[in-house]
């Protein structure tokens, strides 16, 4: 921080006025806006999409604000019940499953920064080895098929209990932050690991905490993956499963609503789609500014051992 | 003088349990997760050199050597999907490494704090929305007649005027790599912006005093504080080489550009999973792992001669 407040002062004191760097500071705001504009403008266009007549949409006249605003979409939404299973079904599936992900993945982490564990170098390659090398999708289908996972809820709450990498960063993170000394009159007033771990550890690791908080839910909101792979049974679809049987298998109702003839049914369809695209992706993205400001240091954590 | 030793033993064996127990409790649920989820899978390669038999799970088959590496080596699909990997791979590499480094060294050249601000908060943003959507997103905005993207594209004449983008064989690649730099740039960016925020200050007031305009200070300071974890970072998406997310690319197949987006992955589930040849799915997801493992092992090698710095 020391360094950031110097390197301003001391650059609005000798104020150059010189041509090649206002030159440079112009292209540098241009670039900028350039960028702004090309990753915002998609979004925003699926939100003007989404409230407009498709019709016009689909003649591309919608292009920078909403035109002849309605909300069929979204009322169309609000009477699918598969959207609403969906909903359920990730909900639970985010919540267990991170709750799993935490309380295997933080007390693993821990016993793994105690520098005077012996055997902690070899436990660590047990988990390292896995990130390089793995039995492979169809061993994986096998296993998880001959323990009678298939198409059960459960599989996709624990299909990934812990993520190595995440036990990497919460690991260095306890073992870099919270001081060694701690550790030692914990043990003189005669403290346990566990007791340490629960009254020392994880009160001094919010940072960490939340940072693994968002990664396992942002995944668990957005896999596709296990779902796809692992499960056939149509209740225990998440969101992203019914996501993509609407937007990209074409399967946009239900049978039976979606009934009327021609281009306005094609119409109704795509509004359905912009919909969607908005009422899955806003709920994670609420969870962005409440842990934003611990990105950087999760991910500087993450880099130190990567 | 035996006896000694053992009891010896024995009590070193008996003072690591009393100290250690409550850490290996603490270990025992992800041990045994990835037990039974990566080593108990791995015991299970061995499928790829046996004859599948439904009863007998892993072991039982008939032991027929390499077999089905031959019919994965003999076959047209092999070239097929091993050149769409590697052409996905580099140039998501080629394109998709170096965009975040730009991103961040423009990031860190403004000098207004608030528009840094806004900028920095919406580049992440993307690296938030699923692979679902984002295919839908480019299918939407690529579309052959009212797609916006894909018009402007065509009003700019990068493209020709009745090109129907998704269906083009020649457009997936470029598509899939601009759109994956498009989600994960911003988010890459972070760990290249920590380490420009923590450059002395005193280099740039050096600098300063030689004389040296903004984009002198940029090459000469910026660029080389963060070439160690520009390289850290390429070793470690080297080793990924063959590693091409599963997910986009199979939700971006459709009948006319599966000649070149069909990669092993997905090759591997399409064999594997949804038409239960399993010992051939597993010889060709085995020969996919051992490809990646041989290059990771390659470019850390590489790396700890030449820079000192590797993974293992």
């Amino acid at each position: 921080m020391a360094a950031k407040f110097n390197n301003t002062s001391s650059g609005e004191v000798k104020r150059s006025f010189n041509l090649a760097d206002r030159i440079f500071g112009a292209a540098v705001l241009i670039l900028s806006i350039i960028i702004f504009l090309i990753i915002l403008y998609p979004l925003w266009f699926v939100i003007i999409a989404s409230i407009s007549n498709s019709n016009l949409v689909n003649l591309g006249l919608v292009t920078f604000w909403p035109k002849d605003i309605r909300f069929y979409g979204f009322q169309q939404i609000l009477e699918d019940e598969r959207i609403w299973r969906g909903y359920a079904n990730t909900i639970l599936y985010v919540v267990a499953g991170t709750a799993l992900n935490m309380a295997v993945t933080m007390p693993a982490a821990y016993a793994l920064s105690r520098r005077n564990f012996s055997t902690r170098n070899k436990i660590m390659f047990y988990f390292v080895f896995t990130m390089f090398f793995s039995g492979g999708l169809v061993p994986t289908y096998m296993t998880v098929s001959s323990l009678g996972l298939i198409s059960t809820k459960w599989i996709l709450i624990i299909f990934v209990a812990i993520n190595t990498y995440n036990l990497i960063i919460a690991r260095t993170f306890i073992e870099n932050s919270i001081p060694e000394e701690l550790y030692e009159a914990a043990v003189l007033d005669g403290c346990s690991h566990f007791s340490y771990f629960f009254k020392v550890v994880i009160p001094l690791s919010k940072a960490v905490i939340s940072v693994l908080v968002l990664y396992y839910a942002v995944y668990h909101w957005n896999d596709f993956f296990t779902a796809l792979v692992y499960n056939s049974n149509q209740k225990n679809s998440p969101l992203q499963i019914v996501l993509r049987e609407i937007l990209l298998l074409n399967q946009a109702f239900q049978s039976g609503v979606g009934s009327v003839q021609g281009g306005y049914a094609q119409g109704a369809v795509d509004q359905v789609k912009y919909a969607v695209i908005i009422v899955s992706t806003v709920p994670i993205l609420c969870l962005y500014p409440f842990v934003q400001k611990y990105f950087e240091k999760g991910v500087m954590i993450g880099a130190v051992k990567g | 003088m035996k006896r000694e030793e053992e009891k010896n033993l024995m009590l070193r064996t008996k003072k690591y349990w009393t100290k250690n127990w409550q850490l290996w409790v603490m270990l025992f649920p992800a041990m045994l997760y990835i037990f039974i989820f990566c080593y108990v899978p791995m015991y299970g390669i061995q499928l790829a050199f046996r004859e599948y038999n439904f009863s007998a799970g892993f072991t039982g088959g008939d032991w027929v050597g390499l077999k089905y590496f031959k019919q994965y080596f003999e076959s047209a699909l092999f070239g097929t999907t091993l050149r769409n990997t590697f052409v996905i791979s580099f140039w998501s590499i080629v394109i998709g490494f170096p965009a975040p480094i730009i991103l961040a060294m423009i990031i860190n050249q403004l000098k207004n704090k608030r528009w840094k601000k806004v900028v920095q908060t919406t580049v992440y943003i993307p690296y938030f929305i699923s692979v679902v959507v984002l295919v839908s997103m480019i299918n939407i905005l690529f579309k052959s007649e009212s797609g916006v993207a894909g018009n402007f594209l065509k009003m700019l004449g990068l493209v020709a005027q009745d090109t129907n983008i998704l269906g083009k064989e020649s457009a997936f690649v470029p598509l899939y790599v601009l759109t994956g730099v498009w989600q994960s740039m911003g988010w890459n960016s972070i760990i290249y912006i920590a380490a420009l925020s923590s450059v002395d200050s005193q280099l740039y007031d050096a600098c300063k005093i030689d004389g040296a305009n903004r984009w002198q200070t940029m090459i000469h300071i910026d660029f080389p504080a963060i070439v160690p974890t520009i390289v850290i970072l390429l070793i470690m998406n080297m080793g990924n080489i063959l590693n091409v997310g599963f997910d986009k690319v199979y939700l971006m197949q459709n009948s006319l550009n599966l000649g070149v987006s069909q990669v092993i992955s997905t090759y591997v589930y399409s064999v594997g999973v949804k038409s239960s040849q399993f010992s051939f799915g597993a010889a060709v997801g085995l020969f996919n792992t051992v490809v990646n493992f041989v290059f990771l092992v390659i470019t850390n090698w590489i790396s700890k001669r030449s820079t000192g710095t590797g993974l293992m």
